[in-house]
């Protein structure tokens, strides 16, 4: 089928190994890539900061866009919910309600699309390190993704998974990270303490904003383990 | 005086550096978190147990005007005398009055939010009355001279060394640190306070209307003893508490139980239907029970965050809050704390004085999937931020978001953020971490991410 | 207008606006409602017990004994005056409180202490210089290990929680399943005309509030010892 790519803006600047790995994966399972290069954002700093009428003007582009695509596939839990979840509710009582309802339906997280759309889960990927799982909160309750991440890792050869002590935020939660920086940064401290308490050499997450934010607190604090997106193990050979 | 926003920073701050009380929240929180999962695993079916908990409230309080007028006929034939107050203050107006007309000088209690939020100790001292709290945690922080930290545990930041030290100064004793022998002593100071007091004050944590009750939920006691001792009870309870059938409590007893301790069942869940009645061989002469109001009929009004009423004050979304684990209950500056204080204070309080409770949120969603009930926490923070931009935009903030979409719709002018990106992180280095920083909120705790050296569209380009 | 109109006015405003029914603002996961009355069915949902009695009075000493109650049996009448005279002898009873009841009658008489009887009004400070209170119950709930007393069936409001000993007296058949047969109970037994005082008793008093370490005897008993015939 074709495969529509949504990438976000921190994986195109920051992370493109996420999205290129994504690529590689979809192709190699014999997919044909569709990629709107004009899109950038979906809208979720404003939306998530109350600024809606800013959000929707931002989600327009995608809603259009994406309108005939047979599938949207994202590299982030927290960007699928923005158009799975939000996309919904922000165009509630608009013109567009329908259209975001239609996108909603064919958006796919893409651990989710690999798994329950299209039904694999060994992707012939070779990663020999120990490695924990950091469930995004969106990805986590809003998508309901908890298995999936894991039937895929549990395929990689070489790899062996350390489950953390807690289901917890990393802190990161878009503009709250810099508005209360203080919160946030001990709610990362949490976390990189129990990621540090599994000896994974790799904390990998399907969420790369997450991962900025950990990556952050860890180099700081001199912490020795990695982070790395679930495609990036997922297209390891 | 400084505004709700600065306290809850300033707060937050010096709480989140405080590495002690950090340490106190998450160990007392995860005793509690693995006695909840026991509970809730005991369940023959958790998830329906919980739709069905939620689906009895939105009954309840989809239809509040019938049931409160049944369960006050029912109250009233059996000789309760009920008031209605509109505001926190009216129901000063009313208990003052009631204890005028009695001639009252001491008021024991057992705990209520309720009066937490109509600040009613502080009235009552005011006018000299000798106001007791009964519950071992209200105790404790009655005798620190602050509000309950928790609205479940409230005095659950403190350690068994501060409670010694609090008592030994309080009470003049020389106790040792043992929980037990703390507990005892107050246990004595209390025995002597009940059988003086001369009215016994309690919260409630549900209403039957179908048979008019009030359900007070508890392990020590205390409430039992406040509604068995004193000559005149006052109840004082929020409108949202009635449920419909008595029949509901069979779920509702263990449902709070498992989400507010963790146990299966607290031990004492007692049903009051009136004050002493013929042939009874103790009791209270007169009930009287205060329906509080104070501004609840406000959130009943916003069908889209009216679940919120459907709250039964288990404290299960503070307790999985990373927010509340981090900067503890009093630096919310609320009566109800946690994720449930940061979506209704805005609706009870104002929301341009107590948004900053919403957007101090991650969003995690945690609150969501705890709930017993089924409220949407998580996106009543959203559409509280939603709702205050609306009524009054940030214009930096607005502007900000403008910009943004002007360039980010702009792909020509998007191409040239990892332009611009790689040249300012060349000269980062000289301001950063340091107050010039533009980024010093992101930096002064956390490394920076790098512009890649290729992003993901040029790579895309490149590969044609 | 009086406070109460104004309030059921702003209620019957507010809700002329129907809100989404619960579940529905979920993106996933979300059951059907359940019809009817949700909670009459919460059997289903609860913590299992057993349908037989056997079963039932396991669960019942099971659940009682990890609240820290005492669970003791006695054959007949004469074996429960025993067990409450060996109660009395071990924890050096010098006075009780009770209730005119069928088992409380001869068990009580049988201990030849000085006896405080609730029925009809009583001293209270009298009562707290009681070693122990020994009343009756309207039903044992073998899925929580919980007593359930009303003021008619154990002797008021009080006496069930003052003195730092209670000791319930029930029989065999007093014994029920869970939380919906306890409210059945209730309503077939009282029906229109309620006790002022329902009360499930589930352990003996106790608090968490000092570091959530577990403290038994908070304000009401330390002890709670339950006697079936």
């Amino acid at each position: 089928m074709t495969v529509t790519l949504f990438i976000p803006c921190f994986v195109d600047l920051l992370y493109p190994k996420a999205g290129i790995s994504l690529v590689r994966v979809l192709e190699q399972l014999g997919h044909r890539i569709d990629f709107p290069a004009e899109l950038n954002c979906c809208g979720q700093p404003s939306f998530n900061s109350g600024y809606w009428e800013e959000a929707r003007v931002a989600a327009e582009p995608v809603l259009q866009r994406l309108k005939n695509a047979e599938a949207v596939v994202i590299p982030s839990g927290s960007c699928g919910a923005m158009l799975k979840v939000f996309y919904p509710q922000l165009f509630a009582g608009t013109p567009q309600e329908d259209q975001a309802r239609a996108l909603s339906a064919k958006c796919w997280e893409f651990s989710d699309f690999l798994v329950t759309k299209l039904g694999v889960t060994d992707l012939g990927a070779h990663f020999p390190h120990r490695v924990t799982f950091h469930d995004g909160c969106h990805g986590l309750r809003e998508l309901g993704l908890k298995k999936g991440p894991r039937a895929l890792l549990s395929k990689v050869r070489g790899l062996e998974l350390v489950e953390l002590k807690e289901e917890v935020c990393c802190g990161f939660g878009g503009t709250f990270a810099s508005k209360f920086p203080m919160i946030s940064t001990a709610m990362g401290e949490v976390k990189c303490a129990q990621a540090a308490e599994t000896g994974a050499e790799y904390i990998v997450s399907n969420d790369s904003s997450c991962l900025m934010h950990i990556q952050g607190l860890a180099d700081k604090q001199g912490r020795k383990f990695k982070t790395i997106h679930l495609a990036e193990v997922l297209a390891s050979r | 005086m400084s505004s709700a926003v600065d306290q809850f920073k300033e707060q937050a701050e010096i709480l989140t550096h405080d590495l002690r009380h950090r340490a106190i929240i998450q160990t007392a929180l995860g005793k509690y978190e693995v006695v909840r999962d026991k509970s809730r695993g005991a369940f023959l079916d958790y998830a329906a147990a919980r739709q069905a908990a939620a689906e009895t409230k939105w009954e309840a309080v989809n239809h509040l005007d019938t049931h409160l007028e049944e369960l006050v006929s029912k109250l009233e034939a059996r000789g309760t005398k009920v008031h209605w107050a509109g505001t926190g203050e009216q129901a000063r107006g009313i208990i003052s009055g009631i204890l005028r007309d009695k001639k009252a000088r001491s008021i024991i209690k057992s705990k209520a939010m309720t009066s937490e939020e109509i600040h009613l100790n502080h009235a009552l001292e005011q006018e000299g009355y000798e106001v007791v709290e009964s519950d071992l945690g209200e105790y404790i922080v009655q005798l620190k001279h602050e509000p309950p930290y928790h609205i479940v545990f409230p005095a659950m930041h403190l350690t068994r060394g501060d409670i010694r030290d609090l008592f030994n100064r309080e009470l003049s004793i020389n106790s040792s640190d043992s929980p037990e022998e703390l507990t005892m002593v107050a246990r004595r100071v209390m025995r002597q306070k009940y059988l003086s007091a001369d009215v016994g004050f309690t919260g409630g944590n549900f209403a039957v209307a179908e048979t008019g009750m009030i359900s007070i939920t508890e392990n020590e006691g205390n409430a039992r003893l406040t509604a068995a001792l004193p000559k005149t009870m006052v109840t004082l309870l929020g409108i949202e508490k009635v449920l419909p059938r008595l029949d509901d409590l069979a779920l509702f007893l263990p449902m709070l139980a498992t989400s507010g301790t963790g146990q299966a069942l607290t031990c004492y869940n007692t049903m009051y239907g009136g004050p002493r009645q013929p042939g009874e061989s103790d009791g209270p002469e007169e009930w009287h029970v205060i329906l509080l109001d104070n501004r609840r009929t406000e959130l009943l009004a916003d069908p889209e965050q009216r679940d919120s009423l459907h709250c039964i004050r288990c404290g299960a979304c503070l307790n999985v809050c990373p927010i509340f684990r981090n900067v503890g209950g009093h630096t919310y500056g609320t009566t109800y704390s946690g994720p449930v204080g940061a979506v209704i204070t805005p609706h009870l309080r104002g929301l341009q004085e107590w948004k900053h409770l919403s957007n101090a949120s991650s969003l995690c969603g945690a609150c969501t999937e705890t709930c017993p009930v089924k409220i949407d926490l998580a996106h009543h923070l959203l559409q509280n931020r939603r709702n205050s931009v609306r009524q009054k935009a940030s214009t930096p903030w607005k502007l900000g978001f403008r910009a943004m979409n002007f360039v980010f719709n702009r792909p020509s002018l998007y191409a040239l953020i990892p332009k611009f990106g790689r040249l300012g992180q060349m000269l980062h280095p000289l301001v950063k971490g340091t107050r010039l920083d533009p980024a010093y909120a992101w930096t002064k705790t956390r490394e920076t991410p790098q512009i890649a050296p290729q992003t993901f569209k040029e790579w895309w380009k490149e590969r044609g | 207008m009086t406070e109460r109109e104004k309030i059921l006015g702003r209620i019957r405003e507010a809700l002329q606006v129907e809100a989404p029914r619960p579940g529905q603002h979920q993106s996933h996961g979300s059951l059907r409602p359940a019809a009817g009355a949700p909670a009459a069915q919460a059997r289903a949902w609860l913590p299992p017990v057993g349908e037989s009695a056997a079963d039932q009075l396991t669960a019942f000493r099971t659940n009682a004994m990890n609240l820290k109650a005492a669970v003791h049996e006695a054959a007949n009448l004469d074996a429960l005056a025993g067990l409450l005279r060996a109660l009395a002898a071990e924890e050096g009873w010098k006075k009780i409180a009770t209730h005119q009841g069928c088992l409380t009658g001869d068990a009580c008489g049988a201990l030849g202490l000085p006896v405080l009887q609730t029925d009809g009004g009583y001293d209270v400070h009298s009562m707290e210089q009681c070693d122990a209170a020994i009343t009756e119950c309207d039903a044992l709930v073998a899925q929580t290990g919980s007593v359930l007393v009303t003021n008619r069936s154990a002797g008021g409001r009080a006496l069930s929680v003052l003195p730092p000993h209670h000791v319930v007296l029930a029989r065999r058949e007093q014994l029920l399943r869970d939380l919906p047969a306890a409210f059945q109970l209730l309503r077939q037994k009282y029906g229109a005309n309620y006790p002022s005082m329902i009360s499930f008793i589930t352990g003996p008093s106790r608090t968490g509030d000092i570091e959530r370490i577990l403290v038994l005897g908070a304000h009401g008993p330390k002890k709670l010892t339950i006697c079936l015939v």
